[in-house]
């Protein structure tokens, strides 16, 4: 599963950067790869529909968003396999 | 070229149902902002906003009227109905024609749109009303203004974005300056507190899920409201000729554009219209006492804000006071402009500026005199209105004491 959802984020990273999925290096942040804040929000949208989760972010306020790492691909990666794992488990538990 | 002077004004939005009220919460500091209730609230991330509490279309208008009238048209009706009850005007004959109606409005009849794409889609049905066009249109609320009080001359409707009143305000202000109209009844509304209307906002995450707290460190987005405002502009030698009462003087407007981000704005963009407004106006930066910010509480705007302002007024930034009324009537997008132009003419009349509220932590990118928390007594002689809309459109109002 892990690596389905790392290539699913992958994938919908590098169209927003425009870039061929083996060239997002998982240590790049969004700037590294030229994703302004529209991108990034589209990027989220995006998650949110490939998993069916909801992704805690707020554009306004990092602190908000401390459940949600940004700060690299890697990191995304994490933020998003917690979220589908979370999912999971609930899904387990009803 | 004619001055222009403001002869009556009226309001509905979420701190009052007229222009006391909402002077009254104005200077208390008083926030309008609450939990939403409307249709399906419970599927919306935000649930909350600055609504018109109580609002009873039934109480203003007849059965026919309300076939017809959005809610951002009921609102527009309600506060000109105030507005030109202040002025006193009369639109017969030849002032008939040589008066108009210039409004602001963001979505027009939103809620018309919602309640008809849900019994088409939602409930399946293959019929709506047959008013469904008229209602929704933009332009329903200036037209109704028009026919409600016999103003035939320019009557058309502005879509800027958050910044649709002031650019309304601003073609107004030119057409009586110009002699084009001797009185124009200019403002905006907006009525977007709906399931779509939200919905659509949540997209872009830069709303507030707990309050709206323009400038401070740990605001965190912005706040919806809904409502109205609207003003008579009226030719000074005619309202003088008539011994009307003037509320303050508009001296100047300018307008930019960033040509920059659809949604980012620009410090660039702000400033040349903050300082293209002085220009107008002929006032120098010194004799601006207070400016009514656009201050939506969202981290882009307000650092972007202050540092146009700062940089437009050099030194004088750091005596002039700067406050946004939006952290208690909330953003009212099209509308905004105009129901913030009252606490410009609180500031010019009674001597008190409206303050930021929910201001909780100094912001080092925002450090002007944000007049926070509580309001204050001060003798401005002149202020202006800030609105910076999505897409990168400025537009800003000055006004004098008179």
């Amino acid at each position: 599963m892990t690596d389905s959802v790392r290539d699913t984020v992958i994938g919908i990273i590098a169209q927003q950067a425009v870039l061929d999925p083996a060239e997002v290096e998982m240590t790049a942040s969004l700037d590294d790869l030229g994703i302004d804040s529209l991108g990034l929000v589209e990027a989220i949208f995006a998650i949110e529909e490939a998993f069916d989760v909801s992704v805690p972010f707020n554009a306004n306020d990092p602190s908000e968003n401390a459940e949600f790492d940004i700060s690299s691909v890697a990191a995304i990666v994490a933020a998003v396999e917690a979220l589908v794992a979370g999912k999971d488990a609930a899904e387990d538990r009803a | 070229m004619r001055r222009v002077v403001i002869t009556g004004a009226g309001t509905v939005n979420a701190l009052g149902q007229d222009v006391p009220a909402t002077l009254d919460a104005l200077r208390e500091g008083r926030c309008g902002i609450g939990p939403l209730e409307l249709r399906d609230v419970e599927r919306l991330n935000i649930r909350i906003g600055a609504q018109v509490r109580g609002w009873d279309p039934e109480a203003h208008f007849n059965r026919q009227d309300i076939a017809l009238f959005d809610k951002f048209t009921q609102f527009t009706i309600l506060a000109a109905r105030q507005a030109i009850g202040q002025s006193g005007l009369v639109f017969e004959d030849a002032l008939s024609i040589a008066s108009g109606v210039v409004l602001g409005t963001a979505g027009g009849g939103v809620n018309t749109w919602d309640d008809n794409y849900r019994a088409v889609y939602e409930e399946g049905k293959n019929r709506v009303h047959p008013f469904v066009v008229p209602k929704l249109m933009n332009n329903a609320a200036a037209s109704h203004v028009s026919m409600e009080w016999n103003l035939r001359g320019p009557t058309f409707t502005v879509a800027t974005a958050c910044a649709s009143s002031n650019h309304a305000m601003g073609q107004a202000f030119h057409m009586v300056r110009s002699g084009a109209a001797t009185v124009m009844v200019t403002g905006g509304s907006e009525a977007m507190l709906c399931f779509g209307g939200i919905k659509a906002w949540e997209g872009l995450r830069v709303m507030s899920r707990d309050a709206c707290r323009p400038f401070s460190l740990n605001r965190n987005g912005m706040v919806q409201g809904e409502g109205a405002g609207v003003f008579v502009f009226e030719d000074y030698d005619h309202a003088r000729a008539r011994g009307a009462e003037i509320l303050a003087e508009v001296v100047g407007f300018a307008m930019s554009s960033d040509a920059g981000d659809i949604v980012m704005p620009s410090a660039q963009g702000a400033e040349r219209a903050i300082t293209g407004a002085l220009r107008d106006a002929r006032l120098n930066p010194e004799q601006v006492g207070y400016i009514n910010a656009h201050g939506t509480g969202t981290a882009a705007n307000d650092k972007t804000e202050c540092a146009a302002v700062a940089h437009a007024f050099g030194q004088h930034a750091d005596r002039l006071m700067i406050s946004s009324t939006k952290s208690m009537h909330g953003h009212l997008i099209g509308g905004t402009g105009a129901v913030e132009l009252l606490a410009c003419i609180m500031a010019l009349r009674e001597g008190v500026i409206a303050p930021t509220i929910g201001y909780e932590e100094p912001d080092p990118e925002c450090a002007l005199d944000v007049v926070p928390n509580t309001a204050r007594d001060a003798r401005v002689e002149a202020v202006l209105s800030n609105a910076f809309a999505f897409g990168g459109l400025n537009a800003v109002l000055a006004l004098r004491r008179v």
